[in-house]
């Protein structure tokens, strides 16, 4: 079985979604969109505050050479661009309010198109105008990753459909509904790249998509390769580890060992935006957790308060302790339930007070950590740096290559809390990098 | 509740200027949550520092009703002293430090169980109470308690004793019955490797093994030192049972395999290959503390490497010096002063066996 080295296997917890079809959130009355969904430069306001937008309606236009288009998610009048929170990062920036009409009508540039003829030029910046980004969560620019430098050939697309999130199975059930959409979005990708060996990556403890999808790419050529269910399976560089024994170096990215990997969302997302014109403006989520009283995967548009969604699945159920954008390993807290989900929001976990309490204890140099650790680091030796202020030292041993997949804080039987200690240091080495 | 963990009760101050006809203007809205937010990830294993302890302490168990069983009931007596006072010395030296005293965290209880399983049966019954206050006050908590301590407690606290009373430490051996009221009766009784170390040493080298060697390494001893109706420490002579609870707690992945394994399999080269080794390579292994020691004392966390490598390293070290110390040595048992030795060596063997990272540079390439 194709694996990495290191990894962990927590309760999948996928059992209270995994079985249910994507529903569709009702409109919400009111949507407050972050003008910096996607990794790279914000996207610049071509509206302004009064103008009557349509679904799909072109509100940000990409910002920079690495950033994404951002779209009205549902008809209306833009209310404000104010300068509010983002729910990930907590810095403020611009947000777009738009009230909805309630009509949800379609902007004009939306309808059905035969793309037979587009250059893999044209395709990729429909892909860039169209907002698509990385649906697993990281969304890093879908275009950007499709047109690489001239001298990183790839020869290989890695479509990921790991999912190797506990609690989440937004992927799962698209490959089980939409196979043949997921298709056509790999085939434009391939072709946008020009290669020809496409390997879809499927955890074995989806066997119902692994079976979907081996008869979906029945006449496509493209291989689907079912990997051992480990977490982080479905981590960009453990993936390609796993499929095609290649290591990304250290601070380099997985063109450089002529790999471009994409989600399976993001798959569907591109199909969308090339036959239909429709932008991503919407994108399916899990909802989901021992707080949430109706679990379920879910069709939201983007913007769409937190609160509506726990609201259609029934309400909290407990007293709440954490609210998470995204997984129990790698997702995000957000203090408020008022915050939006944006594109990389994968689902929405709510855990019970209980359950979100960990006691921190001195390290008993157990080795755990290392005996997990995907990256191949010594994440207490790091913890020891970091503490001591010594974030050169920290640096010098690799602290950058961390993925912060949480594998170490996981299995940490002192409960330290590992991957805080590294995002600070990461983010302390960044600020001084930048001023110099 | 943790007082670490970031309690959010924020107030956001959200300025939206929200002007709309339909609902009243809102100029200011405030949002209170108490919601709790850290940095991911945001669940656990189901292991912790107390549960690895108390598994330990589980697996040990056997090995006690068969001291009891080979040695009577003051077994029993000594092991409770020895527990006890290192529960007591813990707690106490934790609260004179300052710290959180955490007397049920399970890892004074194994201190004072190793301790005593160190220990002849037949020593005073303040034996283990010094002891168990110098592993507990001097080694661990001196050196900033559990997983600050270089050495491990209990086996420095034996070689403490060693030191301070070596007579009653190397001669106050009991005879195993087999009885559960045995023992008491019996006087000293050497262990076999100190029996054998005698034996061998009055036979000159071109003489042919005496009979106490053939003896030695006869089946019928084999199966004497397996089950531990010989003489020796407290807890040490019985492989069979130590060997229930370590491959418990090796299935339970709580020890890593590598330190025992290097370890026993060191000893076993050494005594097939060093000249003056005339036993059998199984009598080295069942007989003194090398079972305890390699499955419980050497696979001690705080004091052994961290990384794979380093723990292969960690065990032949400690094969190696123990057959030094039991062929050529001064004293007929180096297990507990080979551990202690490579406890010692442990930072360094750390520090040569860093993991290389994923996708990093190998040194040829950077010459290259």
């Amino acid at each position: 079985m194709f694996t990495f080295r290191g990894g962990i296997h927590p309760r999948e917890d996928k059992e209270a979604t995994e079985h249910r079809p994507v529903a569709v959130l009702p409109l919400p009355a009111r949507v407050y969109i972050p003008l910096s969904q996607h990794a790279g430069a914000p996207s610049r306001p071509v509206i302004k505050t009064g103008d009557q937008v349509k679904t799909g309606t072109l509100i940000g236009e990409p910002g920079g050479l690495i950033s994404a288009a951002t779209h009205a998610s549902i008809s209306g009048t833009v209310a404000d661009i104010a300068d509010l929170p983002h729910p990930l990062t907590g810095r403020r920036g611009p947000t777009v309010i738009i009230d909805s009409d309630g009509a949800d009508t379609l902007d004009d540039s939306i309808a059905e198109r035969d793309y037979s003829s587009f250059t893999a030029e044209q395709t990729i910046e429909t892909i860039r105008f169209a907002g698509v980004v990385g649906l697993g969560g990281a969304a890093f620019p879908t275009f950007f990753k499709l047109s690489p430098p001239k001298e990183k050939p790839i020869d290989t697309l890695l479509i990921n459909g790991c999912e190797c999130e506990p609690f989440l199975t937004a992927d799962h059930r698209l490959m089980l509904e939409q196979p043949a959409g997921l298709v056509e979005g790999t085939t434009i990708m391939a072709g946008a790249l020009g290669v020809k060996n496409v390997i879809i990556a499927i955890e074995d403890n989806k066997p119902d998509a692994v079976k979907a999808m081996t008869a979906a790419v029945a006449a496509t050529g493209f291989k689907v390769r079912k990997l051992r269910t480990r977490y982080p399976q479905g981590a960009e560089k453990q993936l390609i580890k796993a499929c095609l024994r290649r290591e990304v170096p250290s601070g380099g990215l997985p063109m450089d060992v002529g790999c471009v990997v994409q989600n399976v969302g993001t798959a569907l997302a591109v199909r969308d935006a090339l036959r239909f014109g429709r932008p991503l403006y919407e994108r399916v989520m899990t909802v989901t957790g021992p707080g949430v009283r109706e679990p379920k995967n879910l069709r939201v548009r983007i913007g769409t308060p937190v609160k509506s969604l726990i609201d259609f699945c029934g309400g909290y159920s407990t007293e709440v302790g954490k609210v998470i954008m995204g997984g129990p390993m790698m997702g995000i807290a957000v203090s408020s339930d008022d915050v939006p989900v944006v594109k990389g929001t994968s689902g929405v976990l709510v855990l019970d007070r209980a359950a979100t309490l960990f006691e921190e204890h001195d390290c008993i140099r157990c080795g755990r950590c290392i005996q997990v650790c995907p990256m191949s680091l010594a994440p207490l030796r790091l913890n020891n740096l970091i503490r001591r202020g010594r974030l050169e030292d920290a640096q010098a041993e690799h602290v950058k290559d961390c993925i912060e997949c949480g594998c170490c804080a996981w299995a940490c039987p002192a409960r330290i809390r590992l991957v805080h200690q590294f995002k600070y240091a990461k983010s302390e080495l960044a600020g001084t990098e930048r001023k110099q | 509740m943790n007082e670490d963990e970031i309690k959010v009760k924020a107030e956001v101050e959200v300025k939206a200027n929200v002007k709309e006809a339909s609902s009243p203007p809102v100029s200011t809205l405030t949002l209170t949550s108490t919601f709790v937010v850290s940095a991911s990830p945001h669940t656990r294993s189901p292991a912790t520092v107390s549960r690895i302890m108390w598994l330990v302490v589980f697996a040990l168990l056997p090995a006690l009703g068969g001291s009891v069983w080979f040695f009577g009931p003051r077994s029993l007596l000594l092991v409770a002293l020895s527990v006890a006072s290192s529960i007591l010395f813990d707690s106490l030296a934790q609260k004179a430090f300052g710290r959180k005293p955490t007397p049920f965290d399970g890892s004074a209880v194994i201190t004072g169980l190793l301790l005593a399983y160190n220990l002849p049966p037949g020593v005073p019954l303040w034996m283990p109470i010094i002891g168990a206050a110098f592993a507990t006050i001097v080694v661990k908590q001196f050196f900033g308690g559990l997983g600050h301590n270089f050495i491990n407690p209990a086996l420095a606290a034996r070689a403490f004793l060693m030191v301070s009373w070596p007579t009653y430490m190397t001669t106050l051996w009991l005879k195993p019955h087999g009885g559960p009221l045995s023992g008491l009766d019996a006087v000293s009784a050497a262990t076999p490797l100190a029996l054998v170390r005698r034996a061998a040493e009055l036979v000159p080298p071109d003489m042919n093994l005496s009979e106490l060697l053939r003896q030695a390494n006869s089946l019928a001893e084999l199966k004497r030192l397996f089950i531990g109706n010989v003489g020796g420490c407290l807890g040490e002579t019985s492989a069979l049972l130590l060997l229930v609870g370590a491959l418990f707690l090796v299935i339970l992945r709580v020890v890593d395999w590598r330190i025992p394994a290097a370890y026993i399999g060191t000893v076993i080269v050494l005594a097939l290959v060093l000249p003056g080794s005339h036993l059998m390579p199984w009598f080295h292994v069942f007989s003194g503390g090398i079972i305890l020691g390699a499955f419980f004392m050497a696979t001690d966390y705080v004091t052994s490497p961290i990384t794979a490598k380093g723990r292969i390293i960690f065990g032949v070290g400690c094969g190696l010096i123990t057959m030094l110390i039991r062929l050529y040595g001064g004293y007929p048992e180096g297990c507990s002063y080979s551990i202690l030795l490579m406890n010692v060596a442990t930072p360094l063997i750390d520090r040569l066996t860093r993991p290389h990272p994923f996708g990093a540079l190998r040194k040829r390439q950077v010459a290259a």
